[in-house]
């Protein structure tokens, strides 16, 4: 499984702060330099795909906390988005559109729906923790079905982006884009520290081995627990996001197909590196995007890929990089 | 990825409009545990292949979903050739068989070893592969299976209560199927091999069982066992596109409360969440008006009754973190 | 008279018909190194388990530093200074061999739910981690990460790490299991360094070690205690001798 996990001792030996992150800086730096290129041609759409990609590279990297650091491999992750969108769209629907409101709203449902699953979940172990994610998920997506006041099925219109202190800060998609970029960077700092903090080391320690953990003196329940609330809260932030950038919310932001696609975006970029994390996202929604406009079947084609990536491409597209760059050092 | 909205839903309403609207309450509810008896029977026959492919080789199969569909269309297939159910059916179950086995020996069987996770995308694959792959083929609009021309009228059980012929005949046949897994199962020498896998393959393997030619029998028979349930349903639902998806969820329901690996366990727990449903859908409404106001009954109701059995799933693995009646030793 | 730091009353155990754990008796003195002893599926292991609460026991009492531990979780027992070092060498292999003890440090040390800081270079826990594995003669591995020990060097490791939660009683579950001789002897040094600073319960099968190192040994044979005292009283014990030592002696 996670062959590249960024062990701290080897973070320690790398002592400039630079070295070795070569490539999130690049990363970061080209999400920041898009717009300006954007402004040549087809402005919205671009700026609307590369927002699309860093909000899901929230949600992802959320998700390579629990399964790549913590092998909490949870099929219900796009609940906690579904539950930050709807937070939106229904204080929107009632005329409440002042981030100050809805983004705290955002974070505390999908953090309290963390907390209530995860205290249920974290009981179980192997494919019945994958199992009882995916029952969790599908509860919240029947739930959003049924709000008829709310849209139902057909899901919710978001009249009007949300606002900050009254200033329509999230309208202008530019302005939208940058806001999703420093949410990216803060979440991607977050999950860094998290990982190496002595918080961390137990967390990281738990995956390794409950056994020992728990011979040494920790409760790894519990630590699991606060891990599992950080990622449903960051996947709450990422709906938030979605909300303002679709303009809509629907229950099919929470279905298990959508959760297995964050499973396929992280496997895809190489789990428990978190930078595989964004770049995963980012490989699974361009190729879905430049895949769609080849062929309206072009799932035929995605679908065989996605076999031989769990068939050969072990440890995602990094671990493929890292394998080429040992072979090209000789 | 596949329409999230239909599904269980349909199933259930299809399920549900075949039978004429009585207005005594205990009419609704014998003709509804029939139903409910038919859905748990037929999760069952789906079930089964699921638990014991995992019970014994440790594989999530994902497609099995799409094996239970592929079922409906080759029969839809030799019925437009042969104008023939029985000669349809066999002939379906036939091909079912051998394109199973032939995913079984290109892609499957080299999962084995692999983490869960990594069967989880690979088989994902499958699913979106299929999925389009049938639409190529057959389109995207739902196609009919006619039943038999004798077993398609309804029969008199009661005075007062019509029943389908047809869904006896499922009833029948499944109760029939599982009467015969347990036959061969506890009975024969194969059967005693795969309750031996189900509890620890390596050591059946040790022992210098052919453990591949195990595997096989295995997987050949859950893939019959989902066609042939696809091919029993087709003339009741509409065959369509992503028909397996939902199927595939509440089968997982099944073998997760029925604990991996138990066969009598799926038997049990798929007639308790074909109950649990079925009956859960049609009550749900007027059990909750006895507690509160009709206009919120009618809302909350349908919404816990798609939970319902997720809930169940819930209770269930928190008081038996392995389900009912895990194969593998506690 | 001292109070005992362990004492197991009327420990039993059964696995489906089979009594594992027969109303076992044992107790621990301060400073003591309580070996027990016995032949293969004699349910040491189990016994060991039972204290370090992995496994709950059918009845009996556990009093451990004068609390009843009977159904406290692991995590709680270790916390209150229960550590116990594997049969099967269980560490953390893709961390390094320091941080592999820096963690046990850490559960000692101020609280873990510290999000901020970077672990790994804390001072506060690597000094006592380097101490602790000074002691086992693991020092110069320090960085080096643990799953490419060799197999001594692991069984070494599980006792720096259990040194490093400041124990008040240590449970050895045949340490010196599949190690060489040279190892054996160096484990065998360590723990003598190691008497008297806290109690420790032994379990072995290399009777040179055994008889080098207890104060006092257990007998246990199909989960029963057949004798316990001093070295000299056990290895005389007929019954003993019968039973076990005959054979092992040999």
């Amino acid at each position: 499984m996670a062959e590249a996990a960024l062990s701290a001792s080897e973070a320690k030996t790398r002592r400039s702060p630079f070295a070795g992150n070569a490539l999130p800086i690049a990363i970061f730096l080209l999400f920041a330099v898009v717009p300006l290129f954007a402004a040549f041609r087809a402005e919205a759409y671009v700026l609307s795909l590369v927002t699309r990609v860093m909000i899901f590279a929230i949600a992802a990297l959320a998700l390579d906390l629990l399964i790549g650091y913590g092998a909490l491999v949870s099929f219900g992750h796009a609940a906690f988005i579904g539950l930050g969108a709807y937070a939106v769209g229904i204080l929107a629907s009632h005329g409440i559109n002042d981030a100050l409101i809805s983004l705290p709203a955002a974070l505390a449902l999908s953090g309290l729906f963390a907390l209530a699953t995860g205290i249920v979940c974290l009981r179980t172990k192997g494919v019945y923790f994958i199992m009882i994610t995916l029952a969790f998920g599908q509860m919240a997506y029947f739930t959003a079905s049924s709000l008829a006041p709310y849209g139902g099925d057909d899901g919710l219109t978001v009249r009007m982006r949300s606002t900050f202190a009254g200033l329509p800060v999230f309208a202008n998609d530019r302005a939208l884009y940058y806001i999703c970029l420093i949410a990216l960077l803060g979440a991607y700092l977050l999950c860094r520290t998290l990982v190496a903090s002595r918080f961390g080391r137990v967390y990281r320690g738990a995956r390794e081995n409950p056994l020992r953990m728990g011979t040494i003196g920790f409760d790894v329940y519990r630590f699991q627990l606060v891990a599992y609330v950080i990622a449903g809260m960051l996947g709450g932030l990422s709906g938030f996001l979605l909300a303002n950038a679709a303009e809509f919310v629907s229950p099919a932001y929470m279905s298990w197909q959508r959760s297995g696609e964050l499973l396929i975006m992280v496997i895809f970029g190489g789990i428990g590196t978190l930078n595989g994390a964004i770049v995963g996202a980012a490989a699974f929604l361009l190729a879905e995007e430049w895949l769609s406009g080849i062929t309206k079947h072009w799932k035929v084609i995605f679908g065989p890929l996605l076999v031989f990536v769990a068939l050969f491409a072990r440890g995602g597209l990094i671990g493929v990089a890292e394998r080429l760059r040992r072979m090209i050092r000789g | 990825m596949p329409s999230p909205t239909r599904g269980e839903g349909a199933v259930a309403a299809a399920l549900l409009a075949e039978t004429s609207t009585p207005v005594m309450s205990t009419t609704l509810l014998i003709v509804q545990t029939l139903n409910g008896l038919q859905l748990g029977v037929l999760l069952f026959l789906i079930a089964a292949g699921l638990t014991l492919v995992f019970g014994v080789m440790d594989f999530i199969n994902l497609a099995h979903g799409v094996q239970y569909m592929l079922g409906a269309y080759l029969a839809v297939m030799f019925y437009g050739l042969t104008g023939n159910f029985l000669f349809a059916l066999i002939l379906a179950l036939g091909a079912t068989l051998a394109f199973g086995l032939l995913l079984e020996f290109a892609v499957f069987r080299h999962l084995y070893d692999r983490d869960h996770l990594d069967q989880v995308i690979a088989t994902f694959g499958i699913i979106l592969f299929l999925n389009q792959g049938v639409k190529i083929l057959w389109g995207a609009s739902p196609l009919s299976l006619p039943m038999p021309e004798m077993l398609s009228g309804s029969v008199v059980l009661m005075p007062g209560i019509l029943y389908p012929v047809w869904r006896l005949v499922i009833i029948g046949s499944g109760l029939g199927v599982a009467l015969l897994l347990y036959l061969l199962v506890s009975h024969t020498r194969v059967g005693m091999l795969v309750r031996a896998g189900a509890t620890n393959a390596a050591m059946v393997s040790a022992l210098g069982v052919n453990i591949r030619r195990l595997f096989m029998i295995v997987f050949g028979f859950g893939t019959m066992l989902a066609g042939f349930a696809g091919i029993m349903i087709a003339p009741i639902l509409s065959v369509e596109p992503g028909m397996g998806d939902t199927i595939l969820i509440l089968a997982f329901v099944v073998i997760v409360i029925g604990g991996i690996g138990s066969i009598r366990g799926a038997f049990l727990a798929a007639l308790i969440i074909g109950l649990v449903d079925t009956l859960g859908r049609s009550f749900s409404v007027d059990i909750l008006r006895l507690f509160m106001a009709p206009s919120p009954a009618r809302t909350v109701g349908p919404a816990i009754a798609s939970m319902l059995i997720y809930l169940l799933m819930a209770v269930v693995l928190y008081v038996r973190p392995a389900g009912l009646f895990p194969a593998k030793g506690r | 008279m001292a109070e005992a730091v362990l004492r197991i009353q009327n420990l039993t155990k059964n696995f489906g018909g089979l009594r594992v754990t027969d109303d076992v008796t044992l107790d621990v003195m301060p400073g003591e190194l309580h070996a027990v002893i016995g032949p293969n599926g004699a349910g040491k292991t189990t016994l060991i388990n039972q204290i370090s609460g992995l496994l709950a026991p059918d009845a009996g009492t556990i009093m451990f530093a004068g609390e009843d531990v009977t159904t406290m979780p692991v995590a709680g027992r270790a916390q209150r200074g229960l550590a116990r070092s594997f049969q099967i060498t269980s560490i953390l292999p893709r961390f390094s061999v320091l941080e592999n003890v820096a963690l046990a440090v850490q559960a000692r040390r101020g609280t873990s739910f510290r999000f901020f800081g970077h672990a790994a270079d804390e001072e506060e826990l690597n000094a006592p981690a380097l101490a602790a594995l000074a002691q086992v003669g693991l020092a110069e591995r320090a960085d080096a990460p643990a799953g490419e020990l060799s197999h001594g060097e692991k069984r070494a490791l599980e006792l720096a790490i259990a040194l490093a939660m400041e124990p008040k009683l240590l449970l050895l579950d045949e340490p010196m299991a599949g190690t060489g001789h040279d190892e054996t002897e160096r484990l065998v040094a360590v723990l003598r360094s190691l008497k008297g600073r806290f109690p420790m319960v032994l379990v072995e099968h290399d009777m040179t070690a055994v008889f080098a190192l207890a104060d006092r040994i257990s007998v246990l044979i199909y989960g029963r205690i057949l004798a316990s005292g001093p070295p000299a009283q056990v290895r005389a014990d007929p019954q003993v001798v019968t039973a076990y030592l005959g054979e092992e002696m040999e």
